[in-house]
């Protein structure tokens, strides 16, 4: 295997596209390593982004945030102004792995990684956070949940790597909140995620919402119908319980080692009221 | 020497006995300069590495090695035609081809070949290019499917004669014990109930992987260095599997990082010989995480049927039991210990168990701290509990009724002497977690436990350096502390202080046969060996003092670390320290020791009885430990520190079992879940404080009472977690691990 | 395949190694530098036990190339003590007896000093949470947690 550190984007694309191997792009490494030891990984070279200095970066970018593909989970939960606008996307970031894990582990990595359970993955679309992407051809912005396609596999293309994550500006009384189930309090992956953004008005009725839910079908999912229960309603329990109703209805999910269909079809709903309680209070609403 | 020393206990006041100590591996241990398994290398090592079978369940047609063989930097490949086959010996013939596969594969990892290379990479690439053909048979991992007539046999002809013909050909071994007549005692109950109990395997879980280093010469003599539970029975494996004289394999056992009974046996020490007799390299092994999970030994799943009876006053009037546990792919399953300890605390006049002992393509199953007691113990005290408060009885109360005392013959033959059951029940009544007030969807369980403690083959030798410090060489590894106990009880018997000794642990050339460090028998029978070695050394000293006095040896007394004349008649002679007879031994006869040697009968038997409350979560089925409190008897702490460690470790050990950890097979009988991602051992954020009572009900047989206490603890925990959900969730759960989906379905089924 | 070569600083002294490109950062500590005292435990971030610091920041050597180090100070746990001065929290572990076998020590106290570094006054919650990636099967816990509480306050009364 090669180990290649680029320290510019354009030569790490260009060796990305070069490469006749299977090469792999090296942000924290906390997946990719452990694909290496466990066998499904055996790449030809791998291209480290940490000696990009503009990928390890957090800057203000349009009244929102650009955070760089090599910034690392620990980094986001300690830039309070980050989290100050965007606490459910670090809050569940922050929940990727170990304190260790934290120290390593970035939310393109976490995004690439293209698992349907990625912690950061359902609070970046809930966001409306958008993947930039880096080619052979320029540039590209593209919606967070149309970078995975699959388990395991994304939409791009050869010599195309993420170099940021863009979260958009808020408006007032705004917020979002991430949850997740797991059996153990840490260290397990998501049985079921949901992440909720929404906006309230200064009468607390919730005017724009984004649903998601991980853990539930082959690739996060965008739930329309989840937010449609919020928007227009003061996020009530009449609201609650249709938000719940359409968050279990839209999960499609499979048994596995981590869970059960019955329970997971369950459990989305839970944790859409939960969350979407958490983000009403942090917008300003009703605790 | 005047000295009225037995074996028996005597009540006396201990000064260094019962005090919290420092240990004397601690700095190593904080500082990263101990040494483990994995930690030693030698010059010239090679890498060694193990092939596994990706099949449940295979007939292994062939082996090509010629490709690996031809790879630049291997050195050897061995598989099991390189090692002689084992007559006359089924236990050690199982464990040669649990180490490495003969015809069969048996389960998904099970050792097929192995490699020794000069790199890690080398290596790696070495097993992908052996080529296995295997002829893919139909498996069978369930413990109640193996016994189903039609179900795929493992073996052929290895069931003993208490297995009634007919059965499947997995079921090996049948054991019964108990007395008095099941049908008339339940017929005198008010309500009889019958349950049946599912556990599944869990994994010791120890956080240091096997590890050895193994280097052979042309001469056939050998060295071995592993992470083991006991290095004299790693020889002596080890020997009978290569051939060798026990003589010529001296191994030394490394600092052990955890084993809780999965270190009681050998899966790579014979692997790396044969590859070092192979090459005449040294050659290390290391397991991998994966490997530990997929190929050593968890311990058995079970299905458990209970039938009691009680009366509405709370009495039992009958107990019975039928347990079959699976074991992996050999015979050998701990369900003789399951059907002996089920109905252990209680005083019955009529009790019954049954035990299957049933193989399944599983790893071979490995002791786990108290083998086969804890699922036994789940379904009994489960079934305890439902009764009592169906009756709306105290629970604590009816046990207390029930319990085994002094006399009690117990449900597995023997009549108890003094036990400790009683003293922890009282405790557990007396203690303020009894009475707190619990909330809304909060549970409070208890649940008592027994385990039996062995004693074993011990040697000791204590011997007095010029200087008067003292060195204690013993064969156990130290798990838990042990050096410090064996340090303190050498300390209290030749009364001085516990910094004036040190003890190791010897490798297999400086002593006698040592039985594991299992069966809790470390601090009980090393203890027991090191102060009969103190006291060898003492009768010496007193000798060499009444030479130096001019006067009889039997005029001479030991007391606070010196020799006295011993009453007016002795004579008016100033005391002799340890150190000043030390100093002139060598003008007295040369130097001084003592040594013990023994196979000790007297382990006291050990109960414990477990509380805690949970909080389940109405909508998700999660569990949540708030609060727990251990009470068990200890016979004598000697060390009240690590005596807590082992109740606490214990406890948190069988929560998991209770709640999260478990073997997951999938339909091709792959182990799905090889890894400490998805075999879910508790961390530190899932628990409170786990407080601990330490009783102290002197074990008989012991000089200071001392009773082992490593494997009561995992015990009651099962039984006491699912007593605790169940009254949280309104809803009897009788399978474990009680999961998230589990405990949810088992509410929504309300 | 050439070896890479990597100038990095292990607890202040000045290092030079060579590794393979795939060569984890906790292989090349363990079998290059002979500094045994990080651990594997599971080689997939899941334990804790090869913990060290990068630039002062926790992370699993297991889960980074060793030529992920070059430039970076890395901090073991041969480098907690200074000399025969233990660290308060090395101390209380023995204090506490909050090791039984010893295997997960080493990183146990190299996270729980990163803790401390940052938060020197953690609840028990803060610090169960902290920990959480750190795997012990002996001890339930209980002792390690009273010991990390204890250092912290000592820690705390000293500064």
């Amino acid at each position: 295997m090669q180990y290649l550190a680029p320290t510019t984007v354009e030569e790490a694309v260009s060796a990305l596209a070069g490469h006749s191997g299977d090469c792999r792009v090296l942000a924290g490494g906390t997946d990719l390593l452990v694909r290496m030891r466990s066998d499904m990984a055996d790449p030809d070279a791998v291209i480290d982004l940490k000696r990009i200095d503009a990928l390890c970066q957090i800057t203000p970018e349009k009244g929102g945030w650009r955070i760089g593909a090599a910034v690392s989970g620990a980094e986001m939960g300690e830039h309070e102004a980050l989290v100050a606008d965007w606490p459910g996307v670090v809050e569940a970031t922050n929940l990727i792995g170990s304190t260790q894990v934290q120290g390593r582990c970035t939310m393109a990595g976490n995004l690439c990684n293209a698992s349907p359970a990625a912690d950061s993955v359902p609070a970046m679309v809930a966001a409306g956070a958008v993947a930039r992407i880096a080619g052979p051809n320029g540039s590209r912005d593209v919606p967070v949940e149309e970078i995975p396609t699959g388990p395991g596999k994304t939409s791009l293309k050869k010599g195309e790597l993420i170099e940021a994550i863009l979260l958009p500006e808020r408006p007032e009384r705004s917020a979002d909140a991430y949850l997740r189930f797991i059996p153990r309090t840490e260290m397990d992956i998501a049985v079921v995620g949901c992440a909720v953004s929404l906006t309230l008005d200064a009468e607390g009725t919730c005017t724009a919402a984004r649903v998601s839910l991980g853990a539930v079908a082959p690739t996060v999912l965008l739930v329309p119908e989840a937010a449609n229960a919020l928007i227009g309603t003061k996020i009530d329990d009449p609201a609650l319980e249709a938000l719940a109703a359409a968050c279990s209805a839209a999960a499609k999910p499979i048994d596995d080692k981590r869970g059960t269909v019955d329970f997971r079809v369950h459990v989305a709903g839970v944790l859409a009221r939960r969350a979407a309680v958490i983000a009403r209070k942090r917008a300003g609403g009703a605790a | 020497m005047a000295l009225d020393d037995k074996q028996q206990y005597q009540a006396r006041e201990f000064k260094v006995v019962g005090t919290r100590v420092k240990r004397p591996d601690g700095i190593d241990k904080v500082t990263g300069k101990a040494r483990f398994g994995a930690d030693m290398s030698a010059p010239g090592m090679l890498v060694g590495r193990v092939l596994r079978s990706p099949h449940a369940h295979a007939r292994i047609v062939s082996i090509d090695t010629s490709a690996a063989e031809a790879l630049a930097g291997v050195h050897a490949v061995v598989t099991r035609a390189d090692f002689d086959e084992i007559t006359g010996d089924d236990a050690t013939a199982d464990i040669l081809d649990n180490c490495m596969a003969g015809d069969k594969a048996l389960y998904d990892g099970h050792a097929v070949a192995a490699v020794a290379a000069s790199s890690a990479a080398i290596a790696k690439q070495a097993l992908k290019l052996i080529k296995v053909d295997y002829e893919v048979l139909p498996h069978v991992t369930d413990v109640d499917a193996a016994m189903e007539t039609d179900a795929p046999a493992l073996h052929k002809g290895r069931a003993n004669e208490s297995v009634p013909a007919g059965m499947s050909a997995n079921v090996l071994s049948r054991y019964e014990f108990g007395h008095g007549d099941i049908e008339a005692g339940l017929a005198k109950a008010d309500r009889v109930l019958e349950r049946t109990f599912r556990t599944e395997a869990t994994h010791q879980g120890y956080i240091e992987p096997h590890a050895c280093l193994a280097s052979m010469g042309a001469d056939g003599q050998a060295d071995l260095w592993c992470c083991t539970q006991g290095h004299y029975m790693v020889r002596n494996v080890c020997a009978a599997i290569m051939g060798m004289e026990q003589g010529q394999l001296r191994v030394t056992a490394s600092e052990i990082g955890g084993g809780f009974g999965g270190k009681t046996t050998v899966f790579l020490e014979p692997v790396a010989l044969a590859l070092s007799r192979k090459t005449s390299r040294p050659v290390k092994m290391v397991m991998s995480r994966s490997e530990v999970l997929r190929a050593t030994g968890p311990t058995a799943s079970s299905s458990v049927d209970v039938r009691i009876g009680m009366t509405k006053d709370g009495r039992i009037t009958a107990g019975f039991a039928e347990l079959r546990y699976q074991g992996g792919a050999y015979p050998g399953s701990p369900v003789e210990f399951g059907a002996m300890s089920a109905f252990a605390p209680y005083d019955l006049e009529n009790v019954k168990t049954i035990g299957w002992d049933v193989v399944t393509n599983r790893p071979k199953q490995a002791a786990y701290r108290a083998p086969g007691a804890p699922m036994a113990a789940y379904a009994v005290e489960s079934a305890v509990d439902e009764l009592a408060k169906g009756f709306g009885l105290d629970p604590l109360a009816v046990r207390l009724k029930n319990a085994a005392r002094e006399g009690t013959r117990a449900s597995y033959g023997p009549t108890f002497p003094a036990i400790g059951l009683e003293a922890t029940l009282r405790a557990a009544k007396d203690h303020p977690h009894w009475t707190a007030p619990l909330g809304k969807n909060q549970g409070r369980g208890v649940a008592c436990g027994f385990w039996f403690n062995f004693g074993g083959d011990t040697c000791v030798s204590l011997n007095i350096t010029p200087d008067g410090t003292v060195t204690v060489s013993e064969g156990n590894p130290d798990i838990g502390g042990s050096r410090a106990s064996m340090s303190m009880m050498a300390a209290e018997e030749l009364g001085i202080p516990y910094e004036q000794v040190r003890t190791i642990v010897a490798d297999t050339g400086s002593l006698g046969q040592n039985e594991v460090t299992d069966g809790s028998r470390v601090t009980f029978a090393v203890g027991l060996a090191t102060i009969e070695a103190a006291r060898a050394a003492k009768r010496e000293m007193c000798k060499r003092a009444a030479m130096t006095w001019g006067i009889d040896e039997d005029a001479v007394k030991w007391e606070d670390g010196a020799a006295h004349p011993a009453g007016e008649n002795a004579g008016k002679h100033p005391p002799m320290t340890l150190k000043e007879i030390a100093a002139i031994a060598s003008n007295t006869g040369g130097p001084i020791a003592g040594h013990h040697e023994a196979n000790p009968e007297g382990a006291g038997v050990s109960f414990a009885t477990h509380m805690v409350d949970t909080e389940v979560d109405p909508d998700t089925g999660a569990v949540k430990i708030l609060r727990y409190t251990v009470f068990q008897d200890a016979g004598k702490a000697v060390h009240p520190d690590y005596v807590e460690g082992q109740f606490q470790g214990g406890a948190v050990q069988g929560i998991g079992w209770a709640l999260n950890e478990e073997y997951i097979y999938g339909d091709d009988g792959v182990l799905q879940n090889a890894g400490f991602l998805d075999y879910r051992i508790p961390v530190a954020s899932d628990l409170p404080m786990i407080d601990t009572v330490i009783l102290e009900i002197p074990n008989p047989g012991h000089p200071y009472g001392v009773r082992g206490v490593g494997e009561t603890s995992i015990v009651p925990p099962l039984a006491a977690v699912a007593n605790s959900v169940s009254e949280a969730a309104g809803v009897r759960l009788t399978q474990l691990p009680m999961s998230p989906p589990r405990v949810l379905r088992a509410l929504q089924a309300k | 395949m050439s070896k890479i070569h990597v100038t990095t600083s292990v607890n202040g002294d000045p290092t030079e190694f060579l590794c393979e490109a795939d060569e984890t950062l906790l292989d090349a500590l363990r079998d290059r530098l002979g500094m045994t005292g990080a651990k594997e435990g599971c080689g997939t971030g899941d334990c804790g036990a090869c913990s060290i610091t990068v630039d002062g920041r926790l992370v699993c050597s297991c889960l980074m190339l060793g030529a992920e180090a070059e430039g970076h100070e890395i901090g073991t746990i041969e480098g907690m003590a200074d000399g025969d001065q233990l660290h308060p929290l090395q101390r209380k572990f023995i204090e506490h007896a909050a090791l039984q076998c010893g295997i997960c020590t080493p990183g146990l106290l190299v996270a729980a000093k990163s803790l401390l570094e940052r938060n020197p006054d953690p609840s028990e919650e803060e610090a169960r949470y902290w920990l959480a990636g750190n795997l012990c099967r002996c001890t339930g816990y209980d002792k390690i947690i009273r010991a990390v509480m204890d250092a912290a306050q000592e820690m705390r009364e000293a500064s």
